[in-house]
């Protein structure tokens, strides 16, 4: 199987901001009961976003302003709660391609790097000078260097880090690991013959 | 050098390095359920891939399962298709499915370890976060995703970053009428809602050796609200003599070279902890939420925070935030809160010690008028334990409806959901915008016992007093 080397992603910016924003928030449960992913993206953010009757709530993926953005800003703690993959393939099939916060829950990162979706962290102060430059123009081209750990937008460049497992995994086009895992094969066999629970 | 389980069990486990610098780890137990295994076999179609080892994965359905309805085909046809759709993977692929006919069905964190297949020593994957729960028996469970799950089908590993170990040491004694429950709500709330990122947990002293299996099955359940992808308690006697004799315990002379591998699993004394963290028993009261994350927790007789009593720009704005989703007043005495509904249930506190403990108190009691009370039990054994002990005549006698096995209103993936801005006293493990299935719902986590003192009195109450609880 070969991947894409994400390297970077450029694109336009949407800040979604306040920190711990769940899953549960990302895509509420009840759009969970499908067999596929298809479709998920439509329901992002759902019930922030909308009604009860289906009409819009203020939400900045509601703007028109911000249509077609494919680099998601927030805060602290993204993707906190369940491990559903619903949530990074709901921002995937957004269209979203790049995320930059302030951290995020550990299984979320995982999933997403899965999905070839860099989670750029950066700091509380460089993501508001995005965020700012956003608003001043949302066609405001922003790229998000995953290689060299920067984030470029108007004539300015702030850091974002990214764990060098994840790093290392998308720039190299490994972020699906199943192909390498599916290598091991014949090792994995050996390691179970060593563990009494699984050679018996 | 001395080795703490997570490093023994990591090690026992590593199958080799891979390019990025992760390890590629075999799971020795897979556990799936009908959310988020789907896609997984799906991808697995589209790859042409197999299942390695159909013998180490086990299936139960869960989250979407009517609990007032037990004949297919259910009414929400969506929630049909997906118990079809699992039922055929299974059955394609050779995996045992604890169907709802094999009388075996349950949450699948409640039935793991109820079957016996949760054992110390080992490694666990379920495509779901509170996979944590399996911690308690000295297990290195992790909740993942599924695109994970596939991997774990097809390959029986998966890819991971080592994780630092964090030892939270449960000293002293526990005052009556405080259970595991507020134990974990109180370390969350002491540590933070993401302060376990990069962390196991791993949870020990006096208090954690007391406590039965079901009590440290509570506290490891919610590492994850802590942020820490796994927690676990070292194996010993009493996580023996839980498992001696369940279906898939080893039997005979097996399981005495089972205990004594298992018993190498525990942490050596003097091993090396990232970080170490002591909680004094004593200070722990019943723990009420207040907010819209797990750490948003007070105990039930301190005033919900006011945000205009906090400098921290943070704080100030999650209380804002918190507070005006739950309608809650600042600064006012949680105790005496209205309540709508109380759910008793979820992998977190639906096992047969929950309901025994709230049945004590529970007898002669009424939920008081218009507060809706449900109990549901986490699997098909702990509903067939409660019956034969009697336990779910003393929950209808009260008032409650007593329902089928499932996850229920935990989050609200089957019928049983808030409705509006409804306020749910909740034994569960999450209180996230929406969780409960209405949007503007209101979940308020708490102990078991604290979810029946608040259907009876129709309000936040305290346990203690409303059942004079002084043993
Ligand atoms: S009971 Fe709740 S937390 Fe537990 S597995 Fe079911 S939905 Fe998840």
């Amino acid at each position: 199987m070969s991947l894409a080397k994400i390297t970077s992603v450029t694109g336009r910016g949407v800040p979604v901001t306040g920190n711990d924003i769940d899953t549960d928030r990302i895509i509420p449960a009840r759009f969970m009961k499908c067999v596929t992913f298809d479709g998920l993206g439509e329901f992002l953010f759902y019930d922030v976003r909308k009604n009860a009757d289906g009409s819009d709530k203020p939400h900045p993926l509601n703007e028109a302003r911000f249509k077609g953005g494919t680099i998601l800003l927030s805060g602290a703690n993204f993707g906190c709660g369940s491990s559903r993959e619903h949530a990074p393939q709901a921002i995937q099939k957004y269209g979203f391609k790049a995320i930059i916060a302030e951290g995020y829950a550990e299984i979320f990162f995982g999933n997403s790097t899965t999905l070839g979706i860099p989670c750029m962290t950066a700091a509380r102060e460089d993501i508001a000078k995005i965020a700012a430059a956003v608003e001043a123009d949302p066609k405001l081209e922003i790229t998000v260097d995953v290689g060299a750990q920067q984030v470029r937008f108007g004539g300015q460049s702030v850091p974002a880090t990214i764990r060098e497992s994840g790093r290392d995994a998308l720039i190299n086009g490994r972020w699906d690991a199943i192909g390498e895992l599916m290598e091991g094969l014949p090792a994995v066999k050996a390691t179970a013959t060593t563990l009494p629970y699984l050679a018996a | 050098m001395p080795k703490s389980l997570f490093q023994k069990v990591w090690d026992a486990h590593t199958v080799r390095k891979l390019a990025n610098g992760q390890t590629q780890l075999l799971i020795g137990t897979h556990l799936i359920h009908e959310v988020t295994s789907p896609q997984a076999f799906g991808m697995m179609r589209d790859l042409g891939l197999k299942v390695l080892m159909p013998h180490r994965t086990f299936a139960t359905v869960d989250h979407i399962v009517p609990t007032d309805q037990f004949a297919e085909p259910y009414s929400d046809p969506l929630a049909q298709t997906m118990m079809e759709e699992l039922r055929k993977n299974c059955a394609a692929t050779g995996i045992t499915f604890f169907d709802r006919a094999s009388g075996k069905q349950g949450i699948v964190h409640i039935v793991g370890p109820e079957q016996g297949i949760t054992q110390p020593g080992t490694t666990i994957a379920c495509g779901d976060s509170h996979t944590s729960t399996h911690g308690a028996f000295g297990a290195i469970a992790f909740g993942i995703g599924t695109s994970q799950v596939r991997d774990v089908l097809a390959t029986q590993t998966m890819a991971l970053g080592a994780l630092k170990v964090r030892r939270i040491n449960v000293t002293g004694k526990l005052h009556p009428g405080v259970y595991a429950k507020d134990v974990i709500l109180h370390i969350i709330r002491t540590l933070g809602v993401n302060g376990g990122t990069g962390f196991a947990y791993e949870y020990a002293g006096e208090v954690l050796d007391r406590f039965t299996m079901e009590e440290r099955m509570t506290v490891c359940n919610m590492s994850i609200e802590g942020g820490a992808r796994v927690g676990y308690v070292n194996p010993d006697e009493t996580t023996f003599a839980y498992l001696k004799g369940r279906p898939y315990a080893p039997k005979a002379a097996a399981w005495y070279a089972a205990v004594a591998n298992w018993k190498s699993f525990a942490s050596d004394a003097g091993c090396h902890y990232d970080d170490v963290v002591n909680i004094n028993a004593s200070e722990i009261a019943p723990t009420v939420t207040w907010g819209i994350n797990p750490a948003q927790g007070i105990s039930i007789n301190e005033l919900i925070p006011d945000a205009t009593k906090t400098e921290v720009a943070d704080e100030k704005a999650s209380i804002d935030e918190a507070l005006a989703y739950m309608k809650l007043k600042p600064g006012a005495p949680i105790k005496g809160t209205k309540i709508d509904v109380a759910f008793m249930g979820s992998c977190t506190n639906g096992r047969l010690s929950d309901f025994q403990e709230v049945a004590k108190y529970l007898k002669g009691k009424r939920v008081a008028p218009g507060v809706k009370a449900i109990a549901v039990p986490g699997s098909q054994g702990v509903g067939v334990l409660c019956a034969s002990l009697g336990i779910d005549q003393v929950f209808r006698d009260a008032g409650f409806e007593w329902r089928e096995a499932g996850c229920s209103m935990c989050l609200a993936m089957n019928p049983d959901k808030l409705i509006g801005d409804q306020l749910c006293a909740s034994s569960s493990n999450r209180n996230f915008k929406g969780r409960q299935g209405s949007p503007t719902g209101r979940t308020l986590l708490m102990s078991p016992l604290m979810v029946a003192a608040a259907a009876v009195t129709g309000a936040v109450a305290d346990a203690r007093e409303v059942f004079a609880v002084n043993n």
